[in-house]
């Protein structure tokens, strides 16, 4: 089937198109050039006046995996306000703060999103990230697996081996639990946690192996560029939350030395110590910092008032942070000496000074960064906002009026701590179009999406232009999925299963034989059966996976 | 005949994945790493291939359509069992979005102790390995762990080295509530268990005053529940403080008992917990038969908080994981937001530990159909009734009552691959198929039901 979209204004920053009107024609699922005359056209959207992007990509976002489903568990209250009904076509499920499954692809779709990325893939808890993000329509999905705490690299780090072993122990465990990035989490802290350490700066020592986070990130960072993962080592750096913590973050820049690194989050992380409360914001230096160093990208992880639930690897910083917990409950976890985890429900306030500089500082950091190419739009889902405020938040950035109203209504000593008010940038259609799209395919290494040119799958979404960017960003006219019409007016139409994306960097077999050792010594499952074959992920009949070309492939 | 190794089991909850099992056609045998839960799960033979309709042989797509036929005019069917893997909950819970029905795990009223503390206060957990190489002291409160778990110490206890222990049988194992029924726990150099037994109705009493050692706040009787709570009277006062009654009571917490001193009462527990670099508090959920025991998993897992208030390092173990209890709860988690003793009647889910329970359902004639799914026991039998019912069971399986429609299906990690969740929530372990025995899968059966519908 050959569908003309006709005379929409293309936002297209990949192709460098910035909202010239174009026509884009799709056949079997793909983007295709304009077909000849005789060519017949057998469905064709007339696109007057709309605005067509490609389908958006979180690039960071909390969908799969054994915290979320204990954020779940913990919060039935939630779920009970936000009730999503059955439909013909749809599975019913909840909302709001940690939606099920089954919502959690409608409601990204219905936003025109078209892939999420969850970033915290515990190796050992891979198998149910995947389960879950399988059971998740419509998108397509991947993982950053997490490494840093976990024994065996610590034990490396330890015994000095070289930086070809760790090359080798990550490619292993980016197979084995099916990723295409790789994550660190307050490097070596969840480890040090379990040692009964409750704080860890970026050169201080875990107690037990003398390893320090600078070091666990700068061997994380060279292994990823080496084995040519495109998505640079993502970074949730040490401190989150903590008062101060701009200079963490900032030697955490200066520290690794012009690698490849993307800050996640970092909002949790660009805090100062100024001010009657203590707490200022570091947005300006940061943001300085990420301007001067073209090796450094960030997603925001911006905060919006209301309830939420906070669901992270960091067990120590969650620990730390439970005195917070809205409602007063809270789990963490010590995990098969891999990694860990806390969730920790959050209610931000507009009136509480705290949290209204932590919005401030989010927003500043958006307007402060200079290329739109290297910062991504996140709220950390759920831990700063649920993914549906992404309208919100888009028109927080591109309505400087609208910024200012909400500025005026947030705890007046907050107001007064931050430059928000005196910033005047807006982002503009193709800037929103770079973060959450083009930008966001070349960071995570997606071929063949993220564009609107010929050759790239069709994903697709087309808004109805409108001043109100929330209203406009809220309900997409139209989102195809490789081609398939799945949403109308915003509300889903039709189902079908995205692909989970991956990469597959070489490693030396012989990285079993030490592994196969430990695992029989010290875990407790053989080496056989941890890893994820190819099967797994295909065999429901609605899986599938995408390999994608690491860097120096000939494509 | 074949020998498969590194075989994982679902049977146990411990997460076991070393079994050597002879497949000979269609018989299993556990050649290595048996034990009194896995070798009889594994070796069960099968009976019944064919589907039966008013204990009539039928095809499969007979039975299908008449499970389909009894179901479509139903106002409430109770899905009940839901013992099966992550495949077959899948499949479970399209079924019940479908029909509008209950879905009710048969482990539920146990696993509610745990779930409902969860949801009021949470807890500090931990996992298998990490037991295995940090644990130094084992506190089992009101359950008889090898009989829960034969091998529970053999493979995260006794494991001969760890990575953070110098020596692994130094670690101590406590028991409080139940004695062990035999030498599991003892160490390998014959280190015993210290054992303080009480009735489970006096656990509550128990734990609550353990947790109050644990904080330092005065206790001011000398026994609970036949346990000496020590310290009492003997010692000398150090502040007044204001104690729970509102009256005036000692404040122990400035004085410290000599470590060496082996004393038999609660007062060293709560030293023991406090002096361990990682203690483990583990209980089962299921074994706390007694009314309200949601509080004793909450006392537990708040007193396993204070512990990590007081400069050292102590998490909880809840036990389970046996025939999918975690595969049905992760997996109505991630689809519904809730637990698995969820109702779909209102077109979505809705969550209510106590009032969606299958008995009372049955009982007091609110469903009007039962579909009893449990892949992993054959003596797992449906409740009976006079409702219309279709099973999807193991194969094997006695009825008392013949159901309507009985059909016959495979046992994930023998006769189909497949998932299940072991006691630990963070693990799902990959099951493996064993042989060709022309059984279907849960999940077959459930989608082929549903798409009949």
């Amino acid at each position: 089937m050959l569908i003309k979209l006709t005379g929409g204004a293309v936002y297209d920053p990949a192709s460098g198109i910035d909202g010239a009107k174009q026509d884009i024609y799709i056949q079997d699922g793909r983007i295709v050039n304009k077909p000849a005359d005789d060519v017949q056209v057998d469905k064709e959207y007339n696109l007057k006046g709309k605005v067509v992007m490609s389908g958006a990509i979180d690039m960071h976002t909390h969908i799969g995996g054994g915290k979320g489903n204990i954020a779940r568990t913990l919060l039935p209250e939630d779920h009970r306000a936000d009730p999503v009904a059955r439909t013909d076509i749809t599975r019913s499920g909840c909302g709001h703060a940690m939606p099920s499954t089954f919502v959690t692809g409608y409601r990204y779709a219905e936003m025109g999103y078209t892939a999420g990325f969850e970033p915290a893939v515990l190796p050992v808890n891979a198998r149910q990230a995947h389960m879950e993000m399988a059971d998740i329509p419509i998108l397509d999905k991947g993982g950053y697996v997490m490494l840093g705490s976990d024994d065996y690299l610590l034990r490396m780090l330890t015994a000095k081996k070289d930086q070809k072993a760790i090359n080798d122990y990550v490619a292993w465990t980016m197979q084995a639990a099916k990723a295409i990035g790789v994550k660190v989490v307050n490097p070596g802290g969840i480890s040090a946690f379990k040692f009964n350490q409750r704080k860890l700066d970026l050169d201080e020592q875990n107690s037990h192996y003398g390893v320090t986070p600078r070091e666990i990130l700068r061997v994380l960072a060279t292994a990823v560029k080496e084995l040519g993962v495109t998505h640079p080592l993502h970074v949730h750096g040490c401190n989150l939350g903590v008062p101060g913590n701009m200079n963490t973050t900032l030697d955490t820049i200066q520290g690794i030395g012009g690698l490849p690194m993307h800050l996640t989050h970092i909002q949790f992380h660009s805090y100062g110590t100024e001010g009657d409360f203590k707490f200022s914001s570091g947005a300006a230096q940061i943001a300085e910092a990420v301007n001067k160093n073209k090796n450094i990208t960030i997603d925001v992880g911006q905060i919006l008032f209301g309830q939420t639930v906070t669901a992270s690897g960091d067990n120590m910083r969650q620990h730390a942070n439970h005195k917070h917990a809205s409602p007063n409950k809270w789990v963490t976890m010590d995990i098969e000496c891999d990694a860990g985890c806390g969730v920790v429900p959050f209610k931000y306030k507009d009136k509480n000074f705290v949290n209204a500089l932590q919005w401030a500082i989010g927003l500043e950091t958006f307007l402060l960064v200079d290329d739109p190419w290297r910062i991504f739009l996140t709220t950390d889902h759920p831990n700063g906002a649920p993914f549906t405020s992404y309208p919100h938040l888009i028109r927080l950035l591109m309505d400087r009026s609208f910024r200012n109203d909400m500025l005026a209504t947030i705890h007046p000593e907050a107001q007064k701590m931050t430059t928000l008010a005196s910033i005047t940038r807006e982002y503009s259609l193709q800037e929103i179009a770079i973060m959450t799209r083009a930008g966001a395919a070349k960071l995570i290494g997606l071929q063949d999406r993220g564009g609107l040119s010929a050759g790239n799958w069709a994903d697709i979404t087309v808004y109805t232009d409108n001043a109100d960017r929330q209203l406009m960003f809220e309900k997409p006219d139209y989102v195809f999925k490789d081609g398939e019409l799945v949403v109308v007016d915003g509300k889903v139409i039709h189902t079908k299963w995205g692909t989970t994306h991956v990469v597959k960097p070489d490693f030396d077999s012989s990285v079993e034989k030490d592994l196969q050792k430990y695992f029989d010594r010290f875990l407790t499952m053989k080496l056989g059966n941890f890893k994820i074959s190819d099967d797994e992920m295909t065999e429901d009949g609605r899986g599938s996976l995408t390999v994608h070309p690491l860097k120096g492939d000939v494509t | 005949m074949a020998e498969i190794t590194e075989v994982p089991s679902p049977f146990c909850g411990i997460g076991t994945d070393d079994l050597t099992i002879q497949v000979d056609g269609v018989s299993l045998k556990v050649v290595e790493n048996g034990c009194a839960v896995n070798s009889p799960a594994f070796e069960q033979a099968i009976t019944d291939t064919c589907p039966r309709v008013d204990g009539k042989d039928v095809s499969l797509d007979v039975a299908v359509a008449k499970a389909a036929a009894l179901l479509k005019n139903t106002n409430q069917p109770v899905i009940g069992g839901c013992a099966t893997d992550v495949n077959g909950m899948r499949a479970l819970l399209a079924l019940a979005d479908r029909s509008g029905a209950v879905v009710d795990n048969m482990n539920f009223t146990g696993a509610r102790n745990n779930f409902l503390a969860l949801q009021d206060s949470g807890w500090m957990n931990t996992t298998l390995a990490e037991v295995k190489n940090r644990c130094d002291l084992l506190l089992v409160v009101g359950i008889d762990l090898e009989g829960f778990s034969p091998r529970f110490f053999e493979r995260y206890l006794w494991n001969e080295e760890s990575m953070f222990l110098d020596d692994t049988g130094k670690r101590e194992v406590i028991y409080l509530g139940k004695a062990p029924s035999g030498n599991a726990s003892t160490s390998p150099d014959g280190q015993t268990a210290l054992v303080f037994e009480c009735v489970n109705e006096d656990l509550p009493d128990v734990v609550a005053v353990l947790r109050a050692l644990v904080k330092g706040n005065p206790i001011r009787v000398d026994s609970v529940g036949g346990i000496a709570v020590g310290r009492t009277g003997s010692v000398p006062v150090a502040t007044l403080l204001t104690s729970r009654d509102g009256g005036n009571a000692e404040d122990c917490r400035e004085q410290s008992r000599p470590p060496s001193m082996a004393v038999a009462d609660l007062q060293c527990i709560a030293d023991k917990l406090k002096a361990a670099s990682y203690s483990v508090v583990t209980w089962a959920a299921g074994a706390l038969a007694y009314s309200q025991a949601e509080l004793t998993v909450q006392t537990i897992s708040e007193m396993v908080k204070d512990i990590n208030d007081q400069n050292t390092r102590s998490s909880g173990l809840p036990l389970g994981g046996k025939e999918g209890d975690q595969t049905a709860n992760q997996v109505c988690g991630w689809t519904t937001g809730y637990p698995a003793r969820t109702r779909f009647s209102s077109g979505y889910p809705e969550y209510d530990p106590y009032l969606n329970d299958t008995n009372f359902l049955l009982g007091n004639g609110e469903a009007d159909a039962l579909v009893w799914v449990q892949a992993f026991n054959v003596n797992a039998v449906p409740p009976v009734t006079g409702l219309p019912t279709i099973v999807v069971g193991r194969s094997g399986m006695m009825f008392a009552k013949e159901p309507d429609v009985f059909i016959p299906v495979g046992t994930p990690g023998i006769d189909h691959a497949g998932h299940a969740y072991r006691m630990d929530n963070v693990v799902a372990i990959r099951l493996k198929k064993l042989r060709e025995s022309g059984l279907p899968s849960t999940s077959d059966v459930l989608n082929a039901i549903e798409q009949a519908l």
